[in-house]
């Protein structure tokens, strides 16, 4: 976790790089992001400052395209692809098993801050469905009891944390 | 290199290209797909093996081959005697094949997918395969073939030569050419390019802008995604050829932020082109300048709709508007602009090079040149394919794809993702163009195809293609906001078991007011899956309505899981040890049984029930579990 004057000194050298048209909201709200790991209000307050737009559009952008999220994810993110090939080869039952094992439900990061879980529409790999990721790797076929033992070296803090 | 002529960067180009081909060297499929199944793995063994065995031979990460099933792929180009392809290459065979075939001249054919010259017996001979029969490759010749962080790889085989050409055509000439040519957008309605780029060539208001659609959010679709990894410098020269023609100077690649590797091989060769006077001021000395920036999309389906698109560059909400006015006349920030798909640029700078006739001369009489398709699924060869507008989806799906994987039997295919329809064994002989698909209740869309077998359920597929586009609909329109979500609804009553007979009209009702009242293509077309599935699919309805059961045994409410008391084997505790809620009595010596009140239906005992025994099934309806065995005989050897 970014400690926050440290956040706020990456939003406004973010904010100097750019002008204030508001073609650029979705760029600054994507560096955003790559920065500090999700949008925090802060931001999209400093952001709605900078453009001058009400907040409320920065907030309805912001909700409004998959990408963004508005809180920090889990030190293990884990995305599930739920797109059609997944879903048809039991992409469902992998989320519910992950679920399930970690007490948490799609779109949501556990109160520790371990893991984080989400769906997606389709990561583009379909012949290796149904497919999960955890971090950048990627763990191909899996299955209710693959997804389960997956998680072990993460659960045992034996994997490194996972790049977001 | 910006003073030399187009003619001189050829030339160094194609010698350097050709000194390639005379030596040894080594592809490897590392677009997106490749990468996923451990195709830079693959590279960091080849790279350690070659310097172990002190040897220089490049390996150049290409794009995608078309064969994803195959990956990592890798060729080992060899110009005397054989380029041979391995398929499914991990780091542990990197060795034997360095040394083998880089090293010495063991073929390794025990390896091979197969030689790209003929003549060995033991390995298949890949011009021959049953896929190459049918495809045919205009706009992915070379994907898989060229480094596409490398514009000499791209100029030495033809590349930019059509901008080089379309640079002494008067513009007007450019336009005639493509309307010649018969090409039709590839992002899906299939809109003439050629009327698109008189338009926006005839509207007076200056600037103007040419935009690449390459927001592909359709889940099972990833060619356009291949053709930018692949051969990004293809989809570049077709804008500039489009900024000549319409008299734009500046671009704009909207591709979506979940393709990293898309976005910095775009990157990269921009820059390239740039340096070598391809991009930017005065180029190639023709006094037109013309420049392309990315925009990455955040993300939103509903975005591949150009009006969508146009409102997220500018910064706000994906919502289509009303039209008119047409892009052409009032688009980027009011002004003309040129939307097409990735593909259809990338057919463009061939079609000026070797003129319309070189894509007019395939496909049919309304749906000119290739259709490109990714076929996912049920598929034996899931990966690309790209054939002739009017081949069937039976040669599609059978000869390319290689059929039903697993000897399973052919329900469906699916074409053009949420917005396409299912359609039935009696269907796959019709041609695929436009106009014959969309007859059949479907669409070309993105060319995503997903085949389905029988232990698919179609009420279940329709319920997931719905359950998207309801979170993909922007709410702008009453009918797609909230009929989507009724129609969900009501998909989910019936795969849950509570679905009424009277529920199947009012389907039907709804997703007709749907299509009726929604603006864009998002709302009028989410109802396709279900109207096709209503159609081709009527008894897979009534029996989950009526009988409770699905067939296809996917609808979790309708299905219990139960251990064949003939199949189970008393020593095995396989199920028993994983079984998450512990619903799974039987110690050691006795035959398993599924405790029904337990059992959350998560599917694990089937997944590590030994593949020997085979002994934990499905079963619909729920009705039709068997009365469970005396507990005397579940313990009798």
């Amino acid at each position: 976790m970014i400690a926050k004057d440290q956040s706020g000194q990456a939003l406004s050298e973010i904010l100097s790089s750019h002008t204030k048209d508001r073609g650029n909201l979705i760029p600054l709200l994507q560096e955003t992001q790559a920065k500090l790991g999700y949008v925090p209000r802060e931001a999209m307050q400093a952001i709605s400052d900078f453009l001058g737009i009400p907040r409320v559009e920065v907030w309805g952008v912001a909700t409004f395209y998959n990408q963004f999220r508005l809180k920090p994810l889990g030190r293990h993110h884990i995305v599930v692809c739920m797109g059609t090939a997944c879903h048809l080869a039991g992409g469902r039952l992998i989320m519910e098993a992950l679920e399930r094992e970690l007490e948490i439900k799609a779109g949501e990061t556990g109160a520790d801050g371990n893991f984080s879980l989400e769906r997606v529409a389709c990561i583009g790999c379909c012949m290796l469905a149904p497919v999960a990721l955890i971090g950048d790797k990627v763990f191909p076929r899996m299955t209710p009891f693959k997804a389960e033992e997956a998680l072990i070296p993460y659960k045992r803090g034996e994997a490194k944390d996972t790049e977001q | 290199m910006p003073n030399m002529s187009f003619a001189a960067i050829k030339e160094k180009a194609q010698a350097e290209w050709e000194a390639l081909q005379g030596s040894t060297h080594i592809l490897v499929s590392s677009a997106t797909c490749g990468r996923a199944a451990g195709a830079l793995d693959v590279v960091d063994a080849l790279s350690s093996e070659l310097a172990r065995q002190g040897l220089e031979t490049p390996i150049i990460q290409v794009g995608c081959m078309e064969l994803c099933y195959a990956d990592p792929l890798v060729i080992i180009r060899k110009p005397d005697p054989m380029s041979i392809a391995y398929a499914n290459v991990t780091p542990e065979l990197v060795p034997r094949i360095v040394e083998g075939y880089v090293a010495g001249d063991d073929p390794c054919l025990e390896l091979a997918l197969g030689t790209f010259e003929g003549g060995e017996d033991e390995a298949a001979y890949i011009p021959e395969l049953p896929r190459y029969e049918h495809e045919l490759r205009l706009v992915l010749r070379r994907c898989g073939y060229i480094d596409p962080e490398n514009i000499k790889h791209y100029i030495a085989t033809g590349g930019y030569s059509g901008l080089d050409t379309a640079l002494k055509m008067p513009p007007g000439d450019v336009i005639a050419e493509l309307k010649r040519s018969g090409l039709r957008g590839r992002g899906g309605a299939g809109f003439p390019t050629h009327r698109k780029w008189e338009q926006c060539r005839e509207a007076e208001a200056r600037p103007k802008y040419v935009i690449c659609n390459a927001d592909e959010g359709d889940p099972g679709a990833f060619m356009d995604r291949v053709v930018l990894e692949s051969d990004p410098h293809q989809v570049i020269e077709g804008m500039v050829i489009a900024g000549y023609a319409v008299g734009a100077e500046r671009g704009y690649i909207y591709v979506r932020a979940e393709y990293p590797l898309a976005i910095k091989r775009v990157q990269i060769a921009l820059k390239q082109a740039a340096e070598a006077g391809l991009l930017g001021g005065d180029i190639l000395g023709s006094g037109f300048g013309f420049d392309i920036e990315i925009a990455a999309g955040a993300g939103a389906f509903v975005s591949g709709e150009s009006t969508a698109l146009v409102a997220a560059m500018e910064g706000r909400r994906s919502e289509p508007r009303t039209r008119p006015p047409r892009l052409a006349e009032a688009g980027l920030w009011g002004r003309p602009t040129l939307l097409n798909n990735v593909k259809t640029f990338a057919y463009v700078p061939s079609i000026i090079h070797h003129g319309a006739e070189w894509f007019a001369s395939s496909g049919t009489e309304g749906s000119r040149g290739t259709a490109v398709f990714t076929l996912a699924g049920k598929v034996v060869n899931t990966g690309l394919a790209e054939v002739p507008m009017g081949t069937t989806l039976r040669q599609l799906i059978y000869d390319i794809g290689g059929g039903i994987s697993k000897d399973r039997q052919f329900k469906a295919v699916q074409i053009g993702g949420p917005s396409g329809g299912c359609l039935p064994e009696g269907l796959l002989d019709i041609p695929i163009d436009y106009d014959s698909l969309r007859e059949a209740g479907s669409m070309m869309g993105s060319g995503g195809m997903i085949v389905m077998d029988e232990d698919n359920c179609m009420v279940d597929a329709a319920r997931f293609f719905l359950d998207f586009s309801t979170r993909e609909s922007c709410g702008k329109c009453t009918t797609c906001r909230l009929g989507t979500l009724q129609m969900l609804h009501i998909l989910e009553e019936i795969t849950a078991g509570r679905g009424k007979m009277k529920d199947i009209e009012l389907l039907q009702q709804l997703a007709e007011d749907v299509k009726a009242g929604s603006l864009c293509g998002l709302g009028r077309t989410a109802p396709n899956p279900v109207l096709t599935t209503l159609r081709y699919f009527r008894d897979e309805y009534e029996a989950h309505i009526r009988d409770k059961t699905c067939a296809a045994r996917v609808c979790t409410d309708l299905i219990v899981y139960y251990i064949l008391p003939d199949r189970c084997d008393r020593a095995c505790e396989h199920c028993v040890l994983t079984c998450p809620t512990d619903a799974i009595k039987g110690g050691k010596g006795e035959v398993k049984v599924i405790d029904q009140e337990k059992c959350t239906k998560c599917s694990t005992c089937l997944d590590v029930c030994p593949p020997e025994y085979d002994a934990v099934v499905k079963l619909s309806p729920v009705s039709s579990l068997p009365s469970p065995e005396p507990s005397e005989r579940r313990s009798k050897k």
